[in-house]
């Protein structure tokens, strides 16, 4: 454990600079996973009624004009 | 204890004749005849005049304030000048599939909802608010919208010789009014002006529950209820007496995905367009409801954590006081 936290000293804390990298690198990462595990969640949750699960009706049948 | 009060109140007076000596002692009324030993002091605090007269400051207090707040007292029957009737009928909660919290609007039902409203409703209805490109996205593909749009005539101009000139429609515009004005829309309507439907989910009471009832609710009107010529009679519009007629029939539309046009299937449809049309914004915001719950909710969670850390070694020390002894103090 005591090695964890001196790794973890080591490697993020030690330089401000690494530090303030780490926490906008880690704000964008978590960002984005969250951003689509909700729309993850949304699709699911609300299957067959949004425009992107009917979508594909439409287009095909301008294609196929 | 409020009910207790006032029966209490009531039999001072039996006591009083039972000629008490501890009622004169103990400074107050005491309101038990037994010979029982002296009631301690929150008893007497309990049975006094003044618990008698702040309940009673209490009760007036909380109604007044409630009938301040709220208007009128529940349970209570009131009279009106006007009746239920004149006010008109509340529509019933119907389930829509959008009513969830994180439930998104039917966007098949907006499709047909939009076919409904083109048909039929536009004849009389502008939906000002409503431009072609907002479609794009929710209901049709660029491509049909593009298609849609083009086929009505915009005014446009003026070009270099300051001349008006006719053009297609482009995504931009919005939707096409019935009527260029106001009084021409009175003027075709006997005299009613057919709202524009834009924000109409929102500016009625029980939105789109009352859009579905009022398309649905047309009746014969019962006995005794006189419906003027050209007006008809709806019970959910109040006052009874509504200028647009019954407008949506079995069959009429012909849905392009295969859905039976039913009554009531249309009344949704439009009814669920229109709510999509005052609130376009709705998948989003409640797809943003629940980041913010669920950011929000850790957020509350580590500074409540973080407040706890912090404060634990100054909860936990001990701060001790030697007072000076011995001589060499000064
Ligand atoms: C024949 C013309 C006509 C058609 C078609 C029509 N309406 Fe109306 N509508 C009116 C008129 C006129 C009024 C005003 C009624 C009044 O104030 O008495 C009105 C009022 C309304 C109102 C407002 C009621 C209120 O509470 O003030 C709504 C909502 C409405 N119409 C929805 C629709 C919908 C949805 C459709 C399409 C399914 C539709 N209308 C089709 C003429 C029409």
């Amino acid at each position: 454990m005591a090695s964890f936290s001196t790794t973890l000293y080591n490697t993020v804390f030690k330089r401000n600079s690494v530090y303030v990298s780490t926490i906008f690198a880690g704000a964008f990462a978590f960002n984005m996973a969250f951003d689509v595990g909700i729309e993850r969640f949304w699709s699911h949750w609300n299957q067959g009624k949004l425009w992107k699960d009917i979508r594909h009706k439409y287009v095909e049948a301008e294609d196929a004009e | 204890m409020l009910s207790r009060l006032p029966k209490a109140a009531l039999s001072i007076h039996h006591v009083a004749a039972g000629a008490s000596r501890q009622a004169v002692r103990s400074g107050s009324v005491r309101f038990v005849s037994t010979g029982a030993p002296t009631s301690n002091a929150f008893q007497r605090a309990l049975n006094s005049r003044a618990a008698l007269g702040s309940a009673v400051l209490m009760t007036v207090g909380s109604v007044a304030w409630y009938t301040h707040l709220y208007g009128s007292l529940p349970f209570i029957g009131e009279v009106h000048a006007s009746s239920p009737a004149e006010e008109g009928l509340h529509p019933p909660a119907y389930p829509w599939s959008s009513s969830g919290w994180l439930d998104s609007f039917d966007h098949s039902s907006i499709r047909r909802g939009y076919q409904v409203y083109r048909e039929v409703c536009a004849a009389c209805h502008s939906l000002d608010r409503i431009a072609w490109r907002n479609l794009v996205g929710v209901s049709h593909t660029v491509d049909e919208t593009r298609t849609m749009a083009e086929e009505v005539e915009y005014t446009d101009g003026p070009d270099d010789q300051g001349e008006m000139f006719q053009r297609p429609g482009k995504l931009s515009d919005y939707m096409p009014a019935p009527y260029p004005n106001e009084e021409a829309a009175r003027a075709s309507n006997a005299g009613a002006l057919p709202p524009d439907l834009s924000l109409i989910v929102k500016a009625r009471h029980g939105g789109a529950d009352y859009i579905f009832a009022l398309l649905t609710g047309y009746v014969d009107p019962p006995a005794g209820v006189e419906i003027r010529e050209g007006m008809n009679y709806n019970p959910y519009f109040p006052g009874g007496a509504i200028s647009m007629p019954r407008v949506i029939f079995d069959g009429l539309v012909e849905y392009d995905d295969g859905t039976p046009a039913t009554t009531s299937q249309m009344a949704k449809d439009v009814a669920t367009f229109l709510h999509w049309a005052a609130e376009p914004e709705h998948d989003e915001r409640k797809k943003n409801g629940i980041k913010a719950i669920i950011l929000f909710s850790a957020l509350t969670a580590i500074s409540l954590y973080v407040k706890r850390f912090k404060w634990a070694s100054l909860k936990a020390r001990k701060i001790i006081y030697n007072p000076p002894t011995g001589k060499n103090m000064h």
